[in-house]
């Protein structure tokens, strides 16, 4: 078992690895996207499976960076490599602002308060026309020289979101993640254990933003425009939606989600107009038979298994 | 289980779903000549793209499907109404189908993204709706081109000069707050106001406003000779509806762009609510002409509804992209060849009206008329021509490089001339 899995993980990184030169300018495209939104997911992970909040708001910091990159290239004619410097910057001001409002709260309060923070974001996008081109977005956001092969930009994405998870596991699995975790059982205990809880979750808010905003900032290099589509309740949703698919708290689950939404909305739209009712029966059926999420699921088969095994 | 293990399986379930996307790349030289057709089938905007594919569909039908012996395959992709999936779809279409032209999107976001696209591309993209203006004036690309759409401000600025020929001095108008709201209004307040009129309030609502009471509570009071409206969808049947109720339909004329009283609107409508509504378009199903009746009767008899302005434009849309395939012998390949044809091509005859022509920008000229719902003989409701304003550019009476030197229109900037 442990010598099979291994292989497949051998492949997989192989396969991720070759992608350019497997597939074709379309899927490779794909695979790219989806590296994108798994990093996505993965930082609300930090929040929704980790600390126990889920946020209904990452789809505004996510566009916050894109929003800021496109400006800085497309409006003002700047450096590409300091507008991502600058966009990270900005969406983690505005995850520190919507994390310092947001954190007192738990549960469907936190949620919906989120969704408001985000709301706000979408409204300033919407409206601001002279700065953000109200809903017809910015476009001829031009990638810098270095990274605008397709191919060489596949292998910046991945290199970035690989170094960036690694970040986000090592975040999860210190003694700050272990906190967050436990804050996520009881608040009230890890008070009394002498944890600025308030403080410990901003932080954690912040963080997960600065991926949410880098995720934002690979996604509008990728398709050279961005509207408001992109800080918008759907955007914060579909996001959600991976990790909950993927499974919550597994960090990993994300680009599974991810994965899984891009690859099946491409495959099924090219037979049926009917493909997000498919989409929508999916997510039923995963969360009635597999709530803890596609790679909880599976780690709960192979764990079952290899108890089995032991006791027999 | 340790981490590896996990990683393992997500990694082997992540692999085998890419894998299965390899695609199967067809590559054919002198094969069918393809087509990818971009509609929103889902999402805000589902409606008017069914009915533009409804057009489309129609005009292959009756035309047939072949070009210099050539197959025409159209593969129709859902854009979801919104600018990524747009951008996915087009992607798709061009990457992996191969296709040879694009054509389609509904919503003024999505064509943009698709525009944006194509501009790394170079594939021909051909737009029978999309209306934001910049994409044939200040942003043009030189293989994006309206086909047979139009850009915002163009539609109304005939309007404005009928009001005035009217006699009215004085308008307030009301629409949806955002870009394409703006641009319409801008195009009508600017020529007004140009022409000696001016402005006495604009009203601005967020879409999908479900009491207008708010608004044309306000309207008497500004004591206007006419009303503008820019409305679509449900927004636009709620305003005549409310217009009716609150009784102003009456008192003060009101006038509309295009898809206020468009069909896809007032069919769903009361006589008493939409008869008389002066409105902006370049097709007036109601036109008694030879060609655009047959297409009224022929769209009728398939549909069972009469045509919106959409399902004109999908038909016409497929008109002039044959008429121009037929010309270059089917060359489709040749992009410079055919974008070139489009440029100098006269579609003589259409749906919309004689003499269709593409202008240096990329933008058709076209007649628009001004048209007033009445009665058919039949009881049913049409949008009838009361004056034609004949070749009417995006640029209207206006230099284009001047005319490009003044700013988008926006809220803020309406081109008001105090």
């Amino acid at each position: 078992m442990r010598l099979l899995l291994r292989a497949l993980l051998i492949a997989f990184f192989a396969f991720v690895i070759a992608v350019p030169f497997v597939l074709s300018v379309y899927p490779a495209t794909l695979a790219t996207e989806a590296l994108i939104l798994g990093l996505f997911a993965m930082s609300i992970d930090i929040l929704a499976g980790v600390a126990g909040r889920v946020p209904l708001g990452h789809g505004a910091i996510f566009g916050v960076g894109a929003y800021v990159v496109a400006y800085h290239v497309a409006v003002s004619g700047g450096n590409a490599w300091i507008g991502m410097l600058l966009g990270i910057a900005t969406a983690a001001t505005v995850a520190a602002l919507f994390g310092a409002l947001a954190v007192r709260t738990t549960g469907v309060y936190f949620l919906l308060l989120t969704l408001a923070e985000g709301m706000i974001v979408w409204g300033i996008c919407y409206r601001w026309t002279s700065v953000t081109g109200a809903e017809n977005g910015i476009r001829g956001v031009a990638r810098p020289a270095l990274i605008s092969d397709p191919h060489i930009f596949y292998y910046f994405v991945l290199l970035t979101v690989m170094m960036a998870a690694f970040l986000i596991w090592r975040l999860v699995h210190s003694p700050f993640g272990q906190a967050l975790r436990g804050i996520s059982e009881s608040s009230s205990r890890m008070r009394t254990l002498g944890y600025n809880v308030p403080l410990t979750l901003t932080i954690a808010f912040t963080l997960s933003g600065v991926f949410a905003g880098l995720a934002g900032i690979l996604f509008v290099l990728l398709n050279n425009f961005v509207s408001p589509s992109n800080v918008s309740l759907d955007q914060s949703t579909q996001g959600l939606l991976m990790v909950i698919l993927g499974g919550a708290g597994t960090l990993w689950g994300g680009f599974v989600g991810s994965a899984v939404i891009i690859v099946l909305s491409n495959l099924v739209s090219a037979y049926t107009e009917r493909w997000s009712m498919i989409l929508g029966l999916m997510f039923i059926v995963t969360m009635l038979f597999a709530s803890e999420g596609l790679i909880g699921k599976a780690k709960a088969l192979v764990g079952a298994r290899s108890a089995g095994r032991k006791t027999a | 289980m340790d981490r590896r293990k996990f990683l393992g399986i997500a990694a082997g379930s992540a692999a085998a779903l890419l894998v299965s996307l390899d695609p199967l790349k067809v590559l054919a030289q002198g094969g069918p000549i393809r087509i990818g057709f971009l509609t929103p089938l889902t999402g805000a905007a589902a409606s008017s793209g069914r009915e533009l594919v409804d057009g489309w569909n129609l005009y292959w039908r009756q035309a047939g499907t072949k070009i210099a012996g050539r197959e025409v395959q159209v593969i129709v992709e859902d854009d979801g109404s919104t600018p990524d999936i747009a951008l996915q779809k087009a992607r798709r279409l061009v990457q992996q189908q191969n296709v040879h032209v694009l054509v389609g999107d509904v919503l003024a976001n999505t064509g943009l993204a698709v525009a944006e696209f194509v501009k790394g591309t170079g594939t021909p993209y051909f737009m029978p709706v999309v209306a934001a203006d910049d994409l044939t004036q200040r942003k043009r690309i030189p293989n994006v081109m309206r086909m047979p759409g139009f850009s915002a401000s163009q539609m109304t600025r005939p309007l404005a000069d009928w009001c005035l020929k009217q006699g009215y001095r004085k308008v307030a108008t009301i629409g949806q707050d955002y870009t394409f709201g703006h641009e319409q209004s801008g195009g009508f307040v600017q020529t007004f106001t140009e022409g000696g009129g001016s402005v006495v309030g604009q009203l601005w609502h967020p879409f999908n406003t479900s009491d207008f009471s708010p608004y044309l509570g306000q309207i008497p009071g500004m004591k206007p000779d006419v009303v503008f409206a820019v409305e679509t969808g449900a927004d636009a049947a709620r305003l005549l509806q409310q217009w009716a109720t609150f009784g102003l339909k009456g008192h003060i004329p009101l006038t509309t762009s295009q898809n206020t009283t468009d069909q896809s609107i007032i069919r769903n409508l009361t006589p008493a609510e939409t008869e008389g509504i002066i409105s902006v378009a370049h097709f007036a199903e109601g036109r008694d002409d030879p060609e655009t009746r047959s297409f009224v009767q022929s769209y009728e008899k398939t549909y069972g509804k009469l045509p919106a302005i959409f399902a004109a434009e999908g038909y016409t849309g497929g008109l002039w992209l044959a008429d121009t395939l037929k010309k270059i012998n089917g060359k489709v390949e040749d992009t410079k060849l055919l974008l070139s044809t489009v440029r100098s091509e006269v579609v003589l005859d259409s749906p919309l009206g004689k003499n269709l022509k593409m202008d240096d920008y990329g933008n058709p000229i076209f007649d628009i008329y001004i048209r007033r719902v009445t009665r058919r003989a039949d009881g049913k409701m049409v949008n009838t021509v009361i004056a034609t304003y004949p070749k009417v550019s995006q640029f209207w009476h206006y230099k284009p490089e001047e005319y490009m030197k003044q700013p988008p229109y926006s809220r803020t900037f309406q081109g008001i001339k105090q």
